[in-house]
């Protein structure tokens, strides 16, 4: 298989959240800012990507009855991995990911490539597709997050763009989350569509 | 009182699913239906107030103990895993008509992060174990709550003229919005 395009088919054509609709919790819980979720994306990236490669070294040593309990096992190993780093070296994120960090393991993204991708390809594919799908889905998350920034405080990652005044609070709060995404996924829909 | 406060609070002003956004797959995954949402719920109430008191036992009796507790993650989600398949074997054995009814959301469960979301959550709050157990009930009801009024709302919308773009998913997403704005008007009330 190409392998430049199989790592930026998550970008786009398949990306995990615009496309796909998984691993949903994060996405709207984690973009209040465009730093958050940048953060959250990298965070799961990195667990997507060592998963993957691992799961694909022991896919023949596993027993088929097991895969699933064992990929699990493999995830959560990660996610603690990351858990301790960055409440290590970067605290404030940390807190403020909080319970979204540990939740990792159960994003269905993460499984999902495992099963479906990783156990059945060699490991420099599913090394590759695990890059490429955590990319998409940090892009993903970025992106909502500036959007919600912008328009909630007029500022991205931070930096001043709208005056703070002209920020419409509802879109760092709750329902914000889920208006922002349902328009994002609309807009996705159109291109995908002008490309078929 | 603190119960009443806890369960006001889990179920109106800090909905599981439109303030906490723990469950939102099952949540835009299961609501086409209200009979598929209302099995749903029935599922998760039931998997959430078992895992709580079972990962509440590991957490007390074996991870701090041993000072491990950097193990949680990797507990909690195996005893989840453990315990769903386990509730599957029992519930098929002991009422047929109950599996019936709930075996098919019981595997989806295992990725619900509700289920592994308050099993944390009771940990961090350090809350006692019938706090424990009354705060995951009422986070059940709450995520029912939301799933069964949401279902209804889509069940409607799939009546309704929609722009082009905005069919199926992303206007469903909008509404699930809407939806927590309505919400957002119980906040302050506890």
């Amino acid at each position: 298989m190409n392998q430049w395009k199989n790592f930026t088919k998550g970008f786009i054509k398949e990306n995990p959240v615009f496309v796909l609709l998984l691993g949903m919790c994060p996405v709207l819980g984690t973009t209040g800012t465009a730093i958050n979720g940048l953060g959250m994306g990298l965070a799961t990236t990195f667990v997507l990507f060592m998963s993957n490669t691992v799961v694909s070294l022991i896919k023949n040593v596993i027993p088929d009855k097991v895969r699933i309990p064992s990929y699990i096992v493999v995830i959560a190993t990660f996610v603690t991995i990351v858990q301790m780093v960055m409440q290590a070296y970067l605290p404030s994120l940390f807190e403020s990911l909080g319970i979204f960090i540990p939740l990792i393991v159960v994003n269905c993204i993460v499984l999902g490539r495992a099963e479906a991708f990783a156990s059945k390809n060699t490991v420099l594919s599913a090394s590759i597709d695990g890059l490429g799908t955590g990319l998409g889905f940090a892009f993903a998350l970025t992106l909502l997050g500036a959007a919600r920034e912008l328009l909630g405080s007029g500022k991205i990652f931070n930096f001043e763009i709208l005056p703070e005044q002209y920020g419409m609070l509802i879109f760092i709060l709750a329902p914000g989350a889920f208006i922002a995404l349902g328009y994002i996924i609309a807009i996705t829909n159109r291109l995908n569509k002008q490309k078929a | 009182m603190e119960y009443i406060i806890i369960i006001i609070s889990a179920i109106l002003v800090n909905n599981i699913v439109l303030n906490q956004f723990l469950g939102v797959c099952p949540f835009l995954g299961v609501s086409k239906k209200i009979e598929t949402a209302v099995g749903m719920t029935g599922a998760v109430t039931f998997v959430m107030v078992l895992a709580t008191i079972v990962t509440f036992l590991i957490q007390h009796y074996i991870l701090n103990p041993l000072q491990i507790g950097y193990l949680q993650t990797i507990a909690f989600i195996l005893v989840i895993a453990s315990l769903v398949q386990l509730v599957e074997i029992v519930l098929k054995k002991v009422s047929p008509a109950l599996y019936q009814a709930l075996g098919v959301f019981l595997p989806l469960i295992t990725t619900n992060c509700a289920i592994l979301g308050v099993a944390i959550l009771v940990i961090q709050k350090e809350f006692t174990m019938v706090e424990g157990v009354v705060y995951a009930i009422a986070n059940a009801i709450g995520f029912g709550l939301a799933l069964i009024i949401f279902a209804g709302l889509r069940e409607h919308l799939d009546l309704q003229e929609v722009p082009k773009g905005l069919k199926g998913v992303p206007i469903a997403i909008i509404t699930a919005g809407i939806l927590a704005m309505a919400f957002m008007g119980f906040s302050g009330i506890v």
